[in-house]
């Protein structure tokens, strides 16, 4: 009998949500757009500047200096060769150069590259040391997806959830299946499983829709990307319960849906990397869902991490998720 | 053995600010339609929703088929609230459906849906229903388990006269099956014309109970004279107890040949007089010194 209570809400639940089809329809269109807009931005030849990465920049040899003080190229200073030569590898980095050992490493396979290295050559000839690495390009297209995808299935979560049942607690609908032998466990589960499908589908369909038109790097399992985001997904979810666990008005529910999600989408590491960020910062970022959900996403995409390589994430993710869950269901009133 | 159904005893429900039902008992048999009246504010839907299980009392034990409140209720149960929002995007069919899941014990879905005359709005949006549909529906989601007790609160407050006497038809059916009615309604009329028995409440209490006509026997052996202000000629009136009501003057009397002699010596038009019993609309305005639909 629980099951076929927890059934009927289910498709129901369902049903109202396909039906429903403006909001359907912007779930899907949004980050199709957000990703269309930056295709179309990052499309042009923008890297009309060369970027390398600098080490030891404080303690270079003057060899090194002279092409150090050369114009019309970004030189930014970094602390770990590993980081670096990933970004060399993805070509998001055009040489990396050590400035003190006169030492200096880039993409055979980018051409931004080689015009640096014929730069380098030109103006300090003597003495530096030539490493090669290799690796197919990483646009930023490719390193903004995962966090998209993230970000959409957030606002799917926490107002798909949330603001749905405070507008069933403010008109009375919550009341009334009060007043029927559902339990507060068979509702939740059923807002929760239906949400967690609807995102589902949808972020598939986003994914795949986006990755025709664009052609963005995937190099992990698909399987894990789907359990990393399925993950995400609740823990989001359960966010939003929590958030809407007693509320009555739609209008505080959407201003602390909004104070959750904008600062979520902001210092989660969707749209720029949080290396380098203020630890402050950083401190916070850590205890977003979003941020871990975007991190092993990509990690799993760009740098075809396995889930155990991307397991503090999922640990974190399953923490939370348990925490917001008990926190929601306790805390839920019907009316 | 014993036919009660419902019994209540001492019930009680203090908020910070207000004591909105403060001791009352209620002892309802199986198969009679129970009518609570009462102003607004006089703590009725208070009782009614603990009743329902929706609230917790402050104290007071509320004891169904001789047991507290428990899932036995609530599967025996039908509630119809006042307001209840029904899910955007659902057919009527579907809403009944899904409430009927909820249940291990169902009524006959095509019966209920030919009762209630809903088989023309079967595969109809919630959202696009009129208020009489609307009501007509919440009354078979009320019905759906084919329940014991039926809770009905205002069911038919905001629906035109037709849809009303339309309402008190299948309430009467549903009353001919023996199920037991708990009834709150601001209509007078309707309480006189379902109600076996009613409560009249105010301040958190029960201020008189009984059959409508047993109450209306008990308060008043008179009738009531009617006459328009305009036809009165600004005769003096002291001489009964006689009050100003919608435009019209009241004349209450034991006397009815008495009164109209003195009216036609002062060449008052008996054209539109118009002579009534007293009704529950007397009787609670009496009670309460308010205007039930005030």
């Amino acid at each position: 009998m629980l099951l076929n209570r927890f059934l009927a809400l289910l498709s129901t639940r369902n049903k109202e949500f396909l039906r429903d089809r403006s909001s359907l329809g912007w779930n899907i269109l949004m980050p199709v757009l957000i990703v269309a807009g930056f295709a179309f931005a990052f499309s042009g030849d923008l890297g009309n500047q060369f970027k390398v990465g600098v080490l030891n920049q404080h303690t270079a040899t003057a060899e090194s200096q002279r092409f150090l003080e050369l114009r019309h190229i970004d030189f930014y200073p970094v602390d770990t060769i590993t980081s670096a030569l990933s970004k060399v590898q993805r070509h998001q980095v055009d040489m990396l150069f050590d400035a003190e050992k006169q030492q200096y490493w880039i993409n055979t396979e980018s051409p931004a590259g080689y015009m640096v290295e014929k730069v380098l050559l030109g103006v300090a000839s003597q003495g530096f040391e030539k490493q090669s690495v290799s690796g197919k390009q990483i646009r930023y297209i490719d390193w903004v997806i995962p966090g998209i995808l993230s970000m959409n299935m957030m606002f799917s979560a926490l107002f798909g959830v949330g603001f749905v049942i405070v507008r069933y607690r403010k008109n009375g609908m919550l009341k009334r299946l009060k007043a029927t032998p559902i339990t507060a466990f068979e509702y939740l589960s059923a807002q929760i499983v239906s949400r967690m499908m609807l995102i589902m589908v949808v972020t598939a369909f986003v994914f795949y829709g986006t990755n025709f038109f664009v052609d963005f790097v995937m190099n992990g399992s698909h399987l894990s990307l789907f359990l990393i985001f399925a993950l995400g997904a609740l823990s989001m979810i359960s966010l939003g319960l929590v958030i809407a666990a007693r509320m009555t008005s739609e209008e505080t529910a959407g201003g602390l849906l909004n104070l959750f999600s904008w600062p979520m989408m902001f210092f989660s590491g969707v749209w720029f990397s949080l290396e380098g960020a203020a630890p402050a910062m950083q401190a916070i970022a850590e205890v977003f869902p979003l941020t871990h959900v975007t991190a092993a996403a990509r990690a799993i995409m760009i740098d075809g991490a396995s889930l155990l390589e991307v397991g503090y994430h999922i640990l974190v993710l399953l923490a939370q998720s348990i925490v917001f869950l008990a926190l929601g269901s306790w805390y839920f009133k019907w009316d | 053995m014993s036919d009660t159904l419902l019994e209540i005893n001492n019930l009680v429900k203090h908020y910070p600010s207000v004591k909105a039902v403060n001791g009352i008992d209620i002892s309802l048999n199986a198969g009679i339609c129970f009518g609570l009246l009462g102003p607004n504010g006089a703590g009725k839907t208070t009782t009614v929703e603990i009743l329902e299980g929706i609230l917790s009392p402050t104290s007071g034990d509320i004891l169904y088929k001789g047991q507290p409140l428990g899932d036995q209720f609530r599967k025996e149960a039908g509630i119809m609230f006042q307001s209840t929002a029904l899910q955007d995007y659902i057919t009527v069919a579907e809403t009944l459906k899904m409430f009927a899941r909820f249940y291990t014990r169902n009524a006959d879905l095509d019966e209920l849906i030919q009762r209630c005359n809903l088989t023309d709005y079967l595969h109809q949006d919630n959202r696009e229903l009129s208020g009489g549909q609307r009501q007509r529906l919440l009354l078979a989601i009320a019905l759906v388990n084919d329940p014991d007790i039926i809770f009905l609160d205002e069911p038919t407050t905001g629906l035109d006269p037709q849809a009303r006497r339309n309402f008190w038809e299948l309430i009467n059916d549903i009353k001919a099956e023996g199920k037991t009615i708990i009834l709150t309604t601001h209509y007078m009329d309707e309480a006189y014309t379902l109600c076996d028995e009613i409560a009249i409440m105010d301040h958190g209490k029960i201020i008189a109970e009984g059959t409508p006509k047993d109450l209306l026997a008990k308060h008043f052996n008179d009738v009531v004279l009617q006459l328009p202000e305009s036809v009165m000629n600004g005769f003096d009136l002291s001489a009964f107890t006689a009050h100003s009501r919608h435009g019209h003057v009241e004349i209450t009397t034991c006397d009815v040949d008495e009164v109209i002699s003195v009216l036609i010596k002062n060449n008052i038009s008996l054209a539109q007089l118009q002579i009534r019993s007293r009704t529950l609309d007397d009787l609670f305005l009496e009670l309460t010194g308010k205007e039930l639909r005030a």
